[in-house]
């Protein structure tokens, strides 16, 4: 089965969520950071990384030489990488998408495929006791504006790694409900929101799940940072709000300095020290066990 | 010869719009007769992304030779340069018909680099 944790809003505790469910999750896993424009899972789980693998678009390159001008692509773009401006067609390379839309219906085979560097995608393997769990991330060129083909090419080595080895898969989201979130949550048996009580983590909250909804995924909840001064009330408004919702909450993560000063020492809170791991770990083994649960009685569904 | 200026409203006596690609509209002044004419540009405004390289497109297919604004961008700058326009920049805080003054008493030089 494969766990997509997603927000909607940004640091309400994807990464941790997700780093804490790997040392407490039974049975085999993959973990996946599509977060690709800012992967921070592999800060809190410290995986050994191989070299890491560059991932490319095929985009047109016009061969002046050979074009006559005649603009019968320029209709085609839909992403307006393509202008008339003078007497031939430019192309800008990097407003394009990838479609390949224009070397159909250029008439006289004018464009030559060059490609443009999306990021890379690096393989490892983390360390958690006696196993080695494998570790998937992609990471966005500098100065690159799309995220979605880079995400497609690591779903694509991810069905590679699970074809030869079918495993769990739990997978760190990128923030937001737009293409990047969205692309990543497509694959998912179910989705986990990280929700954070206060009226901006809310607000992006409903936001996440009338998107995800939308894809027809079962979503459940777990609430971070719960007991903070001045979140009281908001915390009881998303309690009431997933109830109506009928949105399981799985479970409601306490705010504590310890476990802030764990995630500052570059630890997930269930590796923090003593107790405060302690309850950690068992609060997580929890959250894993009802998480499987959902997904799997979701599945029946 | 023709002349865009990126404006505010509609006439010479409008401020330059700072912007290029996401511009209000356009204020097409003839050199030679002084005469002005308005194009909106407010489509591009609700453009996600390319507004400059859609403005510019525009701009070349009006048969203008020069344009006059405040940023203009790589993209958009780029897209003007492959078309053959001059790229007056730096011209906000004053209005189309003052900039159009500076183009024709020489007080200005088109721009090699964008400056956004």
């Amino acid at each position: 089965m494969r766990i997509v944790i997603a927000s909607g809003k940004g640091g309400a505790g994807k990464t941790t969520v997700t780093a804490c469910l790997a040392g407490q999750w039974a049975g085999e896993l993959l973990l996946a950071d599509a977060d690709v424009e800012a992967p921070n899972l592999h800060l809190l789980l410290h995986p050994d990384l191989e070299p890491p693998e560059p991932v490319f678009l095929e985009v047109p390159e016009l061969a002046a030489d050979v074009c006559t001008g005649c603009g019968a692509c320029r209709p085609m773009c839909a992403y307006g990488a393509i202008a008339m401006l003078g007497a031939k067609p430019v192309y800008f390379q990097e407003m394009c998408h990838g479609c390949g839309g224009c070397f159909a219906v250029c008439p006289e085979h004018a464009l030559r495929v060059a490609r443009r560097e999306l990021g890379a995608l690096l393989l490892g393997k983390v360390r958690a006791g006696e196993r080695s769990v494998p570790f998937l991330m992609g990471r966005t060129r500098v100065g690159e504006a799309m995220t979605p083909p880079l995400l497609r090419a690591q779903e694509r080595k991810l069905a590679d790694l699970l074809r030869a080895h079918p495993v769990d898969v739990l997978m760190d989201a990128p923030p937001g409900v737009s293409c990047p979130a969205m692309t990543a949550a497509r694959g998912a048996d179910a989705v986990l929101l990280v929700a954070e009580p206060t009226p901006f983590g809310f607000y992006d909250f409903k936001l996440a799940h009338a998107a995800f909804a939308q894809l027809g995924r079962p979503v459940s909840v777990v609430m971070n940072r719960v007991g903070m001064e001045g979140n009281l009330a908001c915390e009881d408004e998303l309690r009431a709000w997933c109830a109506g919702a009928g949105l399981p909450v799985l479970a409601e993560l306490p705010f504590q300095r310890e476990a802030a000063e764990a995630y500052a020492c570059g630890l997930p809170p269930t590796e923090a020290q003593g107790a405060t791991g302690r309850e950690w770990r068992q609060r997580f083994a929890g959250l894993a066990a009802k998480l499987r649960t959902f997904a799997e009685g979701a599945g029946h569904a | 010869m023709k002349v865009a200026v990126s404006s505010e409203g509609p006439g010479l006596d409008s401020q330059v719009d700072p912007r290029f690609g996401r511009a209000g509209g356009f204020v097409i002044v003839d050199m030679e007769t002084m005469q002005a004419d308005y194009v909106d540009n407010g489509a591009s405004q609700a453009a996600a992304q390319g507004a400059g390289i859609q403005t510019a497109e525009k701009l070349a297919g009006l048969g203008v030779q020069a344009v006059m604004s405040g940023y203009v961008g790589p993209k958009a700058f780029m897209a003007l340069k492959a078309a053959g326009l001059d790229v007056y920049q730096d011209m906000e805080n004053r209005s189309v018909g003052d900039a159009v003054r500076c183009l024709a008493d020489g007080s200005v030089s088109p721009a090699s680099a964008p400056n956004k």
